[in-house]
């Protein structure tokens, strides 16, 4: 059995100019100490998705529905606030791009830590001091004892996200979800993060979605990828079989925009031209249509169904990317 | 061929000179652009790669140092003569939104530009505009809306279409493509690697972003706590980068290539930028140097030229040479 389990998610707002479809139809396994990648570029629904699975979506104006959102066999659509509330922080965690958001200003470090070890854990002051000092020297924080004082504005920003998974892992939840964590952070201070997740992760075997709109952060980082455009994943596969294989027009517009620091991509960019879709009044053809490249008479006809294109691997695509 | 800017010994202290606690955020920096091509100018956040940009332009009056753009010392001039040469040297920023006037249609913050320099009156002010926004392809019902309307991308087209509307021949793109999608990077990347090819524009790009550094320059200059530590052309130092920050800058960079990752030997810099304020004495980079020795403590590291137009401030280059 997975470890989620989600089906035909569907998110959407209210608002003045209608109804946005955020989330349209969004279907994946993840499975135990599985890091799966959600990719695709602002508004394609990789947050909406995430944050309707921890059940942090406002309704109303949102309104959520899914066939099934399956977490160990919890059925996370059916539980009421306070049943989720003791879920989040214990059973699934989430650390989010801007830390400084996350955490509060006004309270210590070892405070936050502190308050998520007492609250699920029903743990004595004295052991969640303890064990947030072993959490801080996990995340590789030095003179973990004395930073317990500091606040958030004392740290630097790669500190903040060190703290932030601190507080994400402390009750050993088995979903952490990461929202593109290292955006925000230069690029050897997220290598020293992506370093960290991997190797926690492995020792904790927790599974993990990780959001991101950087392809080469996935790649080094995940097993599987699921790219999204207008809220719908349109192509998901094993990490090497996908790179190797795209199979989706958007697919391909994401790796021919992205240059390349080894040198190898093309001299000049492919960007993918006009601009994303408008989710109010969703086309039911390919959404991806109207700025593909490599579209075929049959797009124009009826909407794409997936279909396997390799091992695990599948695409919503009608263009013959292999020939 | 000569050098349209050369940039020599540049220095942005704050505070009072000598007192402690001063921040040189520019600490000496000297490097030429020649006419025509793009210097790359990398490093992560506090390098101080925005600065030299703005001091460049004046934007921010540099405490030392020279920055001669054809021949003449921008660092000399008055506001009046500044004003003039700005013309000349254009700058576009990382969140164009910001950049733009909300209260004012696309065609007058275009038309501005113009009017500031007295540029294009009377008809051919509105046939300059439409062509210029024609140039950064923008379509011309645009004209009318005002920048709220405008997507990421179109809002720095019109910064663009700004910036060429003076008819410059240096451009500082501070981060221009880093708030934008991918895709929508690579549209704005492609459009300024046309614009100049076809108006011989210099730029100076600065970014954090090693791969579209890569992408877009000629030379490269990487800066850490306000020193550039490295400069060479592109295909040298991506090949053959030989100061440890720039090896371990590079090796962070993801490769959007499985295979390839799987493979990659990354180098973990420990710890963060040290405090500004108070840089490590000898070489900045030395508190999260893996290769670092006692020496490195002493001794501020002179340039050490590696190749043709290649050099690296590193004392351990000098070893074994």
């Amino acid at each position: 059995m997975p470890l989620l389990s989600v089906r035909n998610l569907q998110t959407r707002f209210a608002t003045d100019r209608g109804t946005v479809h955020a989330v349209n139809g969004v279907s994946f396994d993840l499975e135990e100490g599985e890091i799966l990648g959600l990719v695709g570029e602002s508004g394609s629904g990789k947050s909406v998705t995430a944050l309707s699975i921890m059940r942090l979506v406002p309704e109303p104006p949102g309104k959520i529905t899914a066939d099934a959102m399956m977490l160990e066999g919890i059925d996370l659509m059916r539980l009421d606030e306070s049943a989720v509330r003791s879920l989040r922080g214990s059973r699934m965690a989430m650390i989010f791009q801007d830390p400084m958001r996350s955490l509060n200003p006004v309270l210590t470090i070892g405070r936050q830590i502190t308050e998520v070890l007492r609250r699920h854990r029903k743990v004595d002051g004295a052991e969640a001091r303890k064990r947030a000092i072993d959490l801080l020297e996990t995340v590789g924080i030095p003179m973990a004892e004395k930073r317990l004082a500091a606040y958030p504005h004392q740290f630097s920003g790669g500190m903040r996200q060190r703290v932030m998974i601190a507080i994400a892992l402390s009750c050993n939840p088995r979903l952490l979800i990461a929202d593109e964590a290292t955006t925000a952070l230069d690029v050897t201070i997220q290598a020293q993060i992506i370093d960290l997740v991997k190797r926690l992760t492995r020792e904790r075997g927790t599974s993990v979605i990780w959001i991101s709109h950087d392809l080469g952060v996935v790649a080094g980082l995940c097993d599987r990828v699921n790219v999204m455009y207008a809220g719908a994943v349109v192509e998901s596969g094993p990490i090497r079989e996908l790179f190797r294989r795209p199979s989706h027009g958007y697919t391909l517009g994401l790796l021919g925009s992205t240059p390349r620091v080894d040198g190898t991509g093309a001299r000049r960019l492919t960007p993918i031209e006009g601009m994303p879709p408008n989710l109010i009044d969703p086309d039911p053809l390919c959404p991806f249509l109207p700025r593909c490249r490599v579209s075929v008479e049959a797009c124009r006809a009826g909407p794409p169904l997936p279909r396997e294109v390799g091992t695990d691997h599948w695409a919503a695509c009608l263009a013959d990317l292999a020939s | 061929m000569s050098a349209l800017l050369e940039v020599e010994d540049l220095e942005v202290h704050y505070g009072r000179p000598g007192a402690p606690g001063t921040v040189k955020a520019v600490d000496g920096v000297t490097f030429n652009v020649e006419r025509g091509r793009t210097l790359g100018l990398v490093g992560e956040s506090g390098c101080g790669k925005s600065t030299t940009g703005y001091a460049i332009l004046q934007l921010i009056r540099p405490t030392a140092g020279r920055v001669l753009f054809n021949g003449t010392d921008l660092c000399r001039l008055d506001k009046r003569a500044l004003r003039r040469l700005r013309r000349k040297v254009q700058i576009i920023f990382q969140d164009a939104h910001a950049a733009l006037n909300p209260r004012m249609p696309i065609g007058d913050l275009v038309g501005e530009a113009l009017d500031i320099h007295g540029l294009f009156r009377g008809a051919a002010r509105a046939r300059r505009i439409s062509e210029l926004l024609d140039m950064v392809g923008l379509a011309g019902h645009l004209i009318e809306r005002y920048p709220h309307e405008l997507s990421g991308g179109q809002a720095q087209r019109v910064a663009i279409c700004r910036a060429l509307a003076v008819e410059p021949e240096l451009i500082v793109c501070d981060e221009p493509v880093s708030a934008l999608d991918v895709s929508i990077q690579a549209q704005i990347v492609n459009l300024l690697q046309d614009l100049q090819e076809r108006l011989g524009l210099t730029y100076i790009f600065i970014s954090h972003d090693l791969s579209i550094v890569r992408h877009v320059s000629d030379d490269v200059a990487v800066m850490y706590l306000g020193k550039i530590v490295e400069f060479a052309g592109k295909e040298e130092i991506y090949a053959a980068p030989a100061h440890p920050y720039t090896k371990s800058l590079m090796s962070a960079v993801p490769v959007p290539d499985p295979d390839i990752e799987a493979q990659r030997q990354r180098i973990i810099l420990n710890g963060d930028l040290p405090n500004p304020a108070d840089p490590p004495s000898g070489c900045r980079f030395r508190t999260r140097c893996p290769e670092a020795i006692a020496e490195c403590a002493k001794v501020d590291p002179l340039q050490q030229p590696l190749a043709r137009g290649h050099w690296a401030k590193c004392i351990r280059l000098a070893e074994g040479t």
